[in-house]
């Protein structure tokens, strides 16, 4: 006897819009991902552009400063944490050994992840900047900036979607991932220029910073919404939009390999 | 304490390509300890095998290399004439796993899971037609997470037909359902079964062994200590039977290889009823824990 029978299975591609399908309904179905997700970075806009409205000289606000960090908080939320607390919380209640035992294309699983992602930091962005134009009089980016801003999110949310994919395998289950994740990603926002100006952050914290990707699109995406002026408090004096690529494609490479290396179907 | 073993043992007799499950000197290890130490296992297209087993005896692990989650470290194994470690998309969409609590803790309601599983497959069942077949149809629109215990484990079986597998594992199925729910899964076995559908079985219930299985194997670490059918295994069917009775005030015993001759004599020295009396064969619990308890000894 044979498997082979006359039947034709579905299509890669019918497969991933399936996992598509539910991997959005998942998250936005999921008051805590939600709330925790997409809301806090825009609470925190909210609250940070209430009382921090200061001038940081050149006539530019904080809040015009902020948007940056907040922005690049938002895609490590969407990206890393999201994708880190998921996984893992699939892998101990059995989800994904069960996905494994189907004919599901296992690439069409992490199209499933990487739509969700994708959706998520989109909404993040688009309330983000809605809500800095509107109540804060931010202003948007122009030109050849959105292009920059393109890229830095998309690299950014590529190398944080990996790492976070990489992050699961390490964690027992989703709690203790959460309980992992979450507060590593609060320092990161406190020492990578999300919270506060980076050149206020003392430099050994600076150079901890520097090696991880949240500082890289903070900084990328302050290029894209502050006036080349501001560039010269950067540490390097200037954007380092070359090095911004760099490190992200950096991280990509590392949070591939290790995904490649690390995961697993089942405890 | 036996030593892993390396090489694949020598086939007594060759895999058979009619079986659907066909298993030749299995051995997986753990460390320096074979969890499954050389088990030869052939399992008839359309049959029910019941695995049973104390908890480590290697029955898991056994059923987790046929499913293709882990890989032997030595001898042969077809599963629907394929080794289940390089079956790819088409052999997995002939199977179908019943896995404790598969369906996680999803935000999707039951249609929606089952509509999401039936996509990955070549030709599913109808989702409704499934939820149906395991009587949850009311739960439909109810999410996963928001299910009991016991229609957890329904939604389980109904992920695992969906796809209409040709070879069904179920992974004890019905550990904490109440007794009303086992028999109205044990009916929705016996349906699956006259579509054809072969299923190996683990479970800790001897009855439900007894009530579904046309055959079951009993192990015990790591190794296949008896295959039979229920009714003859450990013996059974021809072992004597216990007649018990009061006689005097007092209980009274004998093993009889010819009951109803004994009990026929035994009713002439009483004016009326014989009090008490019983006649009792081994249950297949008897067997089973006379057989894990002679390996364990």
């Amino acid at each position: 006897m044979t498997a082979v029978t006359g039947r034709v299975l579905p299509s890669v591609a019918s497969v991933c819009r399936t996992r598509a399908g539910v991997e959005l309904k998942e998250f936005f179905r999921q008051r805590e991902s939600v709330v925790f997700t997409l809301m806090f970075p825009v609470i925190l806009l909210l609250v940070f552009g209430a009382v921090l409205d200061y001038d940081l000289g050149s006539g530019v606000s904080f809040t015009q400063y902020f948007m940056a960090g907040v922005i690049a908080a938002g895609i490590l939320g969407a990206s890393l944490q999201n994708m880190a607390i998921s996984i893992a919380t699939e892998r101990s209640d059995g989800t994904l050994k069960g996905l494994a035992g189907t004919p599901m294309p296992k690439s069409a699983f992490f199209v499933g992840k990487v739509v969700q992602v994708l959706v998520v930091t989109v909404a993040i962005v688009v309330i983000l900047l809605a809500i800095g134009t509107v109540f804060y009089d931010i202003a948007l980016p122009t030109g050849s900036e959105w292009l920059t801003f393109a890229w830095v999110a998309a690299l950014g949310s590529a190398a944080c979607t990996l790492l976070g994919i990489a992050i699961s395998s390490l964690a027992r289950n989703g709690r203790s991932a959460s309980a992992t994740v979450t507060p590593v990603a609060l320092v990161l926002q406190f020492i990578s220029g999300v919270f506060f100006q980076f050149s206020e952050v003392p430099t050994w914290l600076q150079t901890v910073a520097a090696l991880f990707p949240l500082k890289w699109m903070a900084q990328g995406l302050r290029s894209v919404f502050l006036p080349d002026a501001l560039a010269a408090q950067e540490p390097a004096g200037s954007w380092e939009l070359g090095r911004v690529a760099l490190v992200l494609g950096i991280w990509c490479v590392v949070g591939l390999v290790l995904c490649v290396r690390t995961f697993r179907w089942q405890d | 304490m036996s030593r892993p073993s390396t090489v694949s043992a020598p086939a007594v007799t060759p895999l058979d390509p009619d079986a659907a499950i066909s298993i030749r000197g299995l051995v997986k290890s753990y460390g320096d300890r074979n969890a499954v130490d050389g088990v030869d296992l052939d399992i008839r297209r359309g049959e029910i095998f019941a695995l049973l087993g104390p908890n480590g005896a290697g029955k898991t692990t056994t059923v987790e290399v046929l499913e293709g989650y882990r890989r032997r470290d030595g001898g042969d194994v077809q599963v629907l004439g394929v080794d289940p470690a390089t079956g790819g998309r088409r052999w997995k969409a002939d199977i179908g796993i019943v896995l404790q609590s598969g369906a996680g803790d999803s935000q999707l309601t039951c249609l929606e899971l089952l509509r999401a599983q039936a996509s990955y497959y070549a030709d599913p069942r109808d989702p409704a037609e499934v939820l149906e077949l395991v009587g949850l149809t009311e739960k439909a629109g109810a999410r996963g997470r928001s299910l009991s215990g016991g229609q957890r484990r329904r939604l389980d079986v109904a992920l695992g037909i969906v796809g209409r597998p040709r070879l069904l594992f179920l992974d004890e199925p019905t550990t904490g359902f109440d007794p009303e729910a086992r028999r109205q899964f044990w009916s929705l076995i016996r349906s699956l079964r006259d579509l054809g559908t072969t299923m190996l079985l683990t479970t800790h219930y001897l009855d439900e062994a007894e009530e579904l299985a046309d055959r079951v194997g009993v192990i015990a670490r790591g190794r296949l200590v008896e295959v039979a059918v229920p009714a003859e295994l450990g013996g059974r069917g021809s072992a004597p039977a216990v007649v018990t009775w009061t006689e005097h005030g007092v209980r009274r015993t004998a093993e009889t290889a010819t009951p109803t001759g004994f009990v026929g004599e035994l009713a002439t020295r009483f004016p009326g009823e014989v009090p008490d009396l019983a006649v009792a064969r081994p249950t297949l619990e008897d067997v089973y824990l006379r057989m894990i308890g002679e390996d364990l000894s």
